[in-house]
């Protein structure tokens, strides 16, 4: 690892501030994304910003069909929130089957969400969900906040603060684990609304999370697993490495769908 | 140079370090409490797990200063007064090891699940919690029998738990 200087704010002010000092800084949430990268050498910064000790990006809320998770609140304390729980089961699933039990005490959803990895499970909560990300600076719809593989609509040295995630009457996350990594080769997010449904697939997009307006349009029509028949996810869009080809991940995102839609549509 | 404080195992500790050094290579290096292992560099394999605040964490993978003001508990620190802490005992007593490289983060591992979910843990639960800890040698099965038997006998013993 390269050296670098450490830097511990206790606000998101403060935070911002030091950012905007340094050219070549990166925030530090839970590490386990970007401690292992320095650890290769890929990253290199030289100046960490810890937001581990700044009170107010942590905490869940729940107000009214708003459920308000800070950026700093870890996997485990997700999964097992029983406001959570209550309010969107299928958020605290996604939370529970993330890496292992120790990369949930420590990985962040803020810092899942800030990195985009196009295998991460959040990016494909936030989206079908209709997340809105909120930072230091506004809100950021979740439509417009993913950008492709690692991009995001967040400027530099702006800083996560908040997820809100609207309450679905239903919702579910399959997700087909990749063995070895835990990431998802292919994750598929369904939540239906009064207004309709969105569903959004991680893992198997060559340009990262995206959402099928051709699937949620039928399940609007038939919220059941039959209203997907003949309509499949696009070959040529698809991820394709030595864990899986692009056509077995097209093939799985029809099956992960409809796993996803049967447990929503199970669930009172 | 960043100054760190930490709890290790029941006593304090205060000091300098390079902000770079992970909690690893401080439990390590510095105090050369040489039990928590290094495995890999992917962050997979938990040779590394320690606990800090009471929470089991891969210490390859979290810097010595986010631990800072933290009470940190290595496989050095379980067993009381030369006795082996119950978990301990189970694994060298359903042989759950056999080089022993990646026995300090499965036992970490294995009291952190007792402490959560108790110690009636069927084998599937022991499979799925044990998943960030990887071993090239035994095929897991005795691991699973140890922590099987470990977390009966940590009920057992309810003032060795108490004491970690
Ligand atoms: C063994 C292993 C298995 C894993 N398996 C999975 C898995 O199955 N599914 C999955 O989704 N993830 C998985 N992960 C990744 C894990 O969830 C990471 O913790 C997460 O992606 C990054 O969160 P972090 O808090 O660790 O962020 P960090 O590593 O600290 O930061 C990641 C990036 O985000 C930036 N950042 C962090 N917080 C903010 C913020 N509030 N505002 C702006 N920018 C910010 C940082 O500057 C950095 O660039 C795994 C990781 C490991 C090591
Ligand atoms: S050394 Fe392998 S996970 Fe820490
Ligand atoms: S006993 Fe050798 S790695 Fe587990």
């Amino acid at each position: 690892m390269y050296a670098f200087d450490y830097h511990r704010p206790t606000s998101a002010r403060q935070a911002a501030d030091l950012a905007s000092q340094f050219e070549d800084m990166k925030f530090l949430a839970g590490g386990h994304t970007l401690l292992p990268t320095m650890k290769m050498r890929l990253a290199g910064p030289t100046n960490l910003v810890d937001l581990g000790q700044i009170a107010e990006l942590r905490g869940i809320e729940r107000s009214g069909d708003t459920l308000s998770i800070g950026a700093m609140t870890k996997h485990a304390e997700v999964a097992h929130s029983a406001d959570v729980r209550q309010a969107i089961p299928a958020l605290a699933e996604l939370a529970e089957v993330i890496g292992d039990p120790h990369v949930r005490n420590r990985g962040t959803m803020g810092g899942s969400v800030a990195n985009n990895d196009p295998s991460a499970d959040y990016p494909a909560a936030c989206l079908a969900l209709n997340a809105t990300i909120v930072t230091d600076r506004r809100e950021i719809a979740a439509d417009d906040f993913f950008q492709g593989i690692f991009t995001t609509a967040l400027d530099e040295g702006e800083i996560i603060t908040r997820i809100a995630f609207p309450v679905p009457s239903q919702a579910a996350y399959a997700k087909f684990r990749n063995p070895a990594s835990r990431y998802a080769l292919v994750g598929v997010f369904v939540a239906r609304f009064a207004d309709g449904v969105r569903m959004a697939v991680t893992g198997a997009g060559s340009n990262g999370v995206f959402r099928m307006p051709e699937m949620e349009q039928a399940l609007a029509q038939n919220f059941a697993p039959e209203a997907l028949n003949g309509i499949a996810a696009p070959e040529d869009e698809m991820n394709s490495d030595i864990h899986a080809d692009a056509a077995y991940r097209a093939h799985l995102v029809g099956v992960m769908t409809r796993r996803a839609v049967q447990a929503a549509a199970s669930r009172s | 140079m960043a100054t760190v404080s930490l709890t290790v195992n029941g006593q304090s500790v205060t000091a300098d370090v390079d902000p770079r050094t992970l909690l690893v290579q401080f439990l390590r290096d510095n105090l050369r409490l040489t039990g928590t292992h290094v495995g890999c560099d992917t962050s997979q394999c938990g040779a590394c797990v320690v606990h800090l605040n009471g929470e089991a964490v891969k210490s390859c993978t979290t810097l010595a200063v986010q631990a800072d003001a933290g009470v940190v508990t290595t496989i050095e620190g379980l067993a009381q007064g030369g006795e082996l802490h119950p978990m301990q005992a189970a694994f060298r007593e359903h042989h759950g090891l056999q080089c022993g490289y990646c026995t300090p983060g499965m036992i970490m591992s294995a009291v952190d699940i007792v402490n959560r979910k108790g110690p009636d843990l069927d084998e599937q639960t022991i499979r799925a919690e044990l998943e960030g800890n990887l071993c090239r040698c035994t095929g897991y099965h005795n691991i699973v029998k140890a922590v099987a038997a470990g977390a009966q006998a940590m009920a057992e013993a309810p003032l060795q738990q108490a004491a970690e």
